[in-house]
């Protein structure tokens, strides 16, 4: 992980190839070729030596790469098994599915496999392994990063990027003439950010030149980046909070926790840190593809038109949409969800309202909406009373005569009842909720095996209660006067507020490790060195190139050095190309 | 309804030319055996007349050998002037460039077909999987097609168009819907950003995996040259690169294909903030997707490690692609997660 991605040296870059094992076998490699140190005795290592060898051994390049591969396999478990923190109904699913093997696999963390311990190891010894490796190469790139090129070799012909020419030299001075051909090199070099450094000596004039340190440095913000994710992450999870609130039309919501349907916050939060704005849900849009089209009743254009009011603002009319978050003093406010929320009134025998309310339903069919909600009246009525309801906002008979939604927009809206009396359960304090009624304790009254049929109303009817228990009433939300049933159910929305800080700095980590990667996987690292000689009459030139890390275009940079080099030559004036072109012989072609 | 019709038959007949270009491109290796052999005949007659023997005798084998982006056409050719016989003429590869042909037509028409789709859809075409797929595949053949005018790569034809003919004729038959309008999450400009980069990841991963799987086929080729065993697989590999030129080509693809795999995360990350409330949750898609990522990062760092280059990372190389595949179709489809977008019911 810590390595140049593409570098051939090895971790820590102090020089030529070392270590490898298995190339003894490698048919590329000629049989003399002595690689490893088998059989040889091992010096004994201390307490001190052995620390040392293990943070070798996870600092090594081949280490971090075995890392990688394991993390890829060790995430796969997580798409496979529900996870708490993506899915926690799927977890409640799998657990009812598979009672005998879900405790194994939880004992496995198998259903929390990005927290778990194991995982956690992984990429921990990972970013250990990857700190290791860049520290010290920061060290080393900041001293490349002052030093000059290295002297040019004395045999440039064992490159294997390697060119020569001869040039005649008209005037005579054959020495002034390959000092000003390595001048203009120089220049040349310099004007392609080549960092150059003249090695003129006795054997001749030469200029040796280093170019693409981006590379390395590329590589180094790449690692760094991804380790500055990571701790953003980390650092950030413990400052943000995300709550859930279910909110209908007309009602109001403070930031407060107290407020929240629910509420999951980093152990920095403190009960303080929430800004009490108010929001009011004003009301909720949609539209359905008609009826009969391709996507019939697919719903979009989702708009949750809100009220906000901050402790300093004024109030302001905004909106929540998919795709469009609404920002609130830092927060973000997301639309989650949304659905039908009747408004249910209950009677005693007397005519007194035990519960008048809004009911929010479930759907549990997003292309017809019919939905499935609870009822709970504790108190008012002799006994407790519980009532499981299907909303269907167009109301059509099935061949058995049970109803079903067929699409969902209000246009024939109705509410279906199965009353339940007995024990809620909720006395003793236990925690239910309140989509869910647990008929354990309760005698069913109406619907299913009774004998006698569900409570069925559109907006506006009443019903009697089994026993003379009183009475039921779904009331009409529509304004007076409405001429359909398009408003006769108050809407309600699901929100998401989130607050994280650190979202804009996992960003920023990111792109900087993207432009990191960019500079390490696409600059070339090469030395070029351009040599010349003079030699009687004439100037030798000699040009070659050494890649430093994955260079698949050193041969032609190479070629076109030295090609405009002839053309700058030509240009000078100083010396000129033999009469019959130079046919020295191209080793690459 | 009517463009959408028309768009159907643009792809099925894209399908056709795709699949003449893949028998085409098949002929093409065909040749090249009968050419591998030829040489390898006219090199021991040459021997035979003691001509520059030593010189050509060499030439079969280093064919291979040498690297530069037609460098198997040209060795011929060099072999042919080297050797004085007039008589063996410049090598064409005729039918690669035959199958090159169709492959430009059959684009021409898959992207004919691809537009239209996203005219008749009014957005782009690339929203549930039969558009992916359509998309997905246009990108790798406009990729093959751009790349062979940087490098000859026509050796590479009967591999990518066969998997193109498998993936856009399996995605019309199986993955086929009407258009409909977008869910409200798609509303959105990274669905063009970041579905289009992630079908453009995936093309260059379909060329560096074709280039792997073919380079561990030379290097089984090689390594048994070496041996001097007498039989050395199919002759048509003569005439392509070496094991090791192939294998930095299918580094430089998969680079590339890795920095736009990069882009699609962080792409992917900022809209599922927005449309989600959250930038990373470990949704089925976005671990898969970061799986592929670690892959090729593992690939990468391959090249790098001793011991690794070579037939293992070519392996690695392999198993992201399929990696990319499954998360394209496996996942698309039988999955659970956010990643509800196939249009399949």
């Amino acid at each position: 992980m810590s390595s140049s991605p593409s570098d051939t040296r090895p971790r820590g870059g102090k020089g030529p190839k070392r270590d490898g094992t298995d190339s003894a076998a490698d048919p590329l490699r000629p049989s003399d070729h002595v690689d490893g140190q088998e059989g040889v005795a091992s010096p004994s290592l201390g307490v001190v030596g052995w620390l040392r060898w293990g943070w070798r051994q996870l600092t090594s390049m081949r280490t971090a790469l075995v890392l990688l591969l394991i993390l890829a396999i060790a995430a796969i478990p997580g798409s496979i098994f529900p996870q708490r923190m993506a899915d926690p109904n799927g977890v409640t699913q799998w657990k009812t599915d598979n009672p005998d093997l879900f405790p194994i696999l939880d004992a496995m963390q198998l259903f929390d496999v990005y927290l778990s311990a194991w995982f956690s190891a992984i990429y921990l010894l990972l970013f250990l392994s990857l700190i290791g490796c860049v520290i010290p190469r920061i060290r080393h790139h900041v001293k490349a990063l002052r030093t000059r090129p290295p002297r040019t070799p004395i045999r440039l012909q064992r490159l294997d990027d390697h060119r020569e020419a001869v040039r005649e030299v008209p005037g005579g001075d054959a020495e002034a003439a390959a000092k000003s051909a390595i001048d203009i090199a120089e220049k040349q070099l310099r004007a392609l950010r080549y960092r150059v450094e003249r090695y003129d000596d006795k054997r001749g004039f030469s200029v040796s030149a280093e170019r693409g340190y981006a590379r390395e440095t590329g590589n180094l913000v790449f690692h760094l980046a991804i380790l500055g994710v990571l701790v953003a992450v980390g650092v950030g999870g413990g400052f943000s909070h995300t709550g859930q609130r279910v909110m209908v039309e007309g009602t109001s919501f403070v930031n407060t926790l107290l407020d929240y349907s629910s509420m999951n916050r980093g152990r920095f939060v403190s009960d303080g840190d929430l800004t009490p704005y108010r929001m009011t849900l004003d009301s909720f849009d949609v539209t359905y593809q008609p009826f009969g089209s391709a996507a019939s009743g697919q719903a979009g254009d989702f708009s949750a038109n809100v009220t906000v009011a901050t402790p300093e603002g004024e109030p302001r009319k905004e909106s929540v949409r998919v795709n469009h978050p609404l920002d609130v003093a830092g927060d973000k406010i997301y639309l989650l969800g949304n659905g039908y929320a009747p408004t249910i009134t209950v009677r005693d025998a007397q005519g007194k309202v035990v519960f008048t309310d809004p009911v929010p339903f479930l759907p549990q069919n997003n292309n017809t909406m019919t939905s499935l909600g609870v009822v709970k009246i504790p108190d008012g009525l002799p006994q407790q009373l519980g009532m499981v309801g299907f909303f269907y906002p167009t109301a059509a008979p099935l061949e058995t005569g049970a109803l079903t939604s067929v699409y969902p927009a209000l246009i024939n809206p109705t509410l279906t009842l199965n009353v339940y009396a007995g024990d809620l359960g909720i006395d003793d304090g236990t925690p239910r909720s309140v989509y869910v009624l647990d008929p354990t304790d309760m005698t069913q009254l109406t619907g299913g095996d009774t004998g006698v049929d569900s409570i069925e109303l559109t907006p506006g009817q009443t019903a009697q209660l089994p026993n003379g228990m009183g009475s039921v009433t779904f009331e009409n939300e529509a304004p007076a006067g409405a001429k359909d049933y398009s408003e006769s159910v108050k809407r309600y929305v699901s929100l998401q507020v989130h607050h994280d800080g650190s979202a804009v700095w996992v960003l920023v980590f990111a792109l900087l490790a993207l432009g990191g990667l960019l500079l390490a996987l696409f600059v070339p690292r090469r030395r070029m060195w351009v040599k010349a000689v003079a030699d009687g009459g004439t100037v030798r030139l000699e040009y070659a190139g050494l890649a430093r890390g994955e260079d698949p275009t050193l041969a032609a940079a190479v070629d076109d050095l030295a090609a405009s080099h002839a053309r700058l030559l030509d240009a000078d004036g100083g010396t000129s190309a033999p009469a019959t072109p130079d046919d020295t012989p191209n080793p690459r072609k | 309804m009517e463009l959408d019709s028309l768009s159907v038959l643009l792809i099925w007949t894209a399908i056709a030319i795709y699949a003449a270009a893949f028998v085409a491109y098949a002929f093409d290796l065909a040749r090249r055996s009968q050419l591998a052999s030829d040489r390898k005949l006219a090199a021991a007659q040459l021997v035979e007349r003691e001509l520059v023997g030593a010189a050509v005798a060499g030439s079969s084998v280093s064919t291979a050998r040498t690297g530069g982006a037609s460098g198997s056409e040209r060795t011929a050719k060099d072999g042919a002037v080297k050797g004085g016989t007039a008589e063996e003429a410049p090598r064409r590869f005729v039918m690669a460039r035959i199958g090159t042909s169709l492959t430009v037509l059959g684009f021409v028409f898959h992207l004919g077909g691809t537009v239209l789709r996203g005219i008749a859809a009014e957005r782009v075409p690339w929203s549930n999987m039969y558009e992916f797929a359509m998309t997905g595949t246009l990108l790798i053949v406009a990729v093959y097609l751009a790349v062979n005018l940087w490098a000859d790569l026509k050796y590479l034809g009967t591999f990518i168009l066969g998997l193109i003919v498998v993936l856009l004729g399996g995605a019309a038959l199986g993955f086929y819907v009407q258009v409909v309008p977008l869910s409200d999450p798609l509303k959105s400009v990274w669905l063009v950003i970041h579905v289009f980069v992630a079908s453009l990841g995936t093309a260059f991963f379909a060329l560096a995996f074709a280039l792997s799987v073919l380079q561990l086929i030379q290097m089984r080729r090689e390594s048994r040259i070496l041996a001097g065993a007498e039989k050395t697989g199919p002759r048509f590999l003569a005439t392509l690169p070496t094991a090791e030129r192939m294998e930095g080509l299918a580094y430089r693809f998969a680079t590339v294909g890795f920095i736009f795999w990069t882009f699609t995360l962080i792409a992917g990350a900022i809209w599922a903030q927005d449309a989600w409330g959250r930038y990373w949750g470990f949704d089925t898609k976005e671990t898969w997707t970061f799986i592929i990522w670690v892959l090729y990062a593992g690939y990468i760092h391959a090249r790098a490690t001793r011991g690794w280059r070579g037939a293992r990372s070519a392996w690695l190389s392999i198993v992201g692609f399929t990696a990319v595949l499954f998360n394209f179709t496996i996942v698309n489809m039988f999955f659970k997660g956010l990643h509800v977008y196939s249009g399949l019911n």
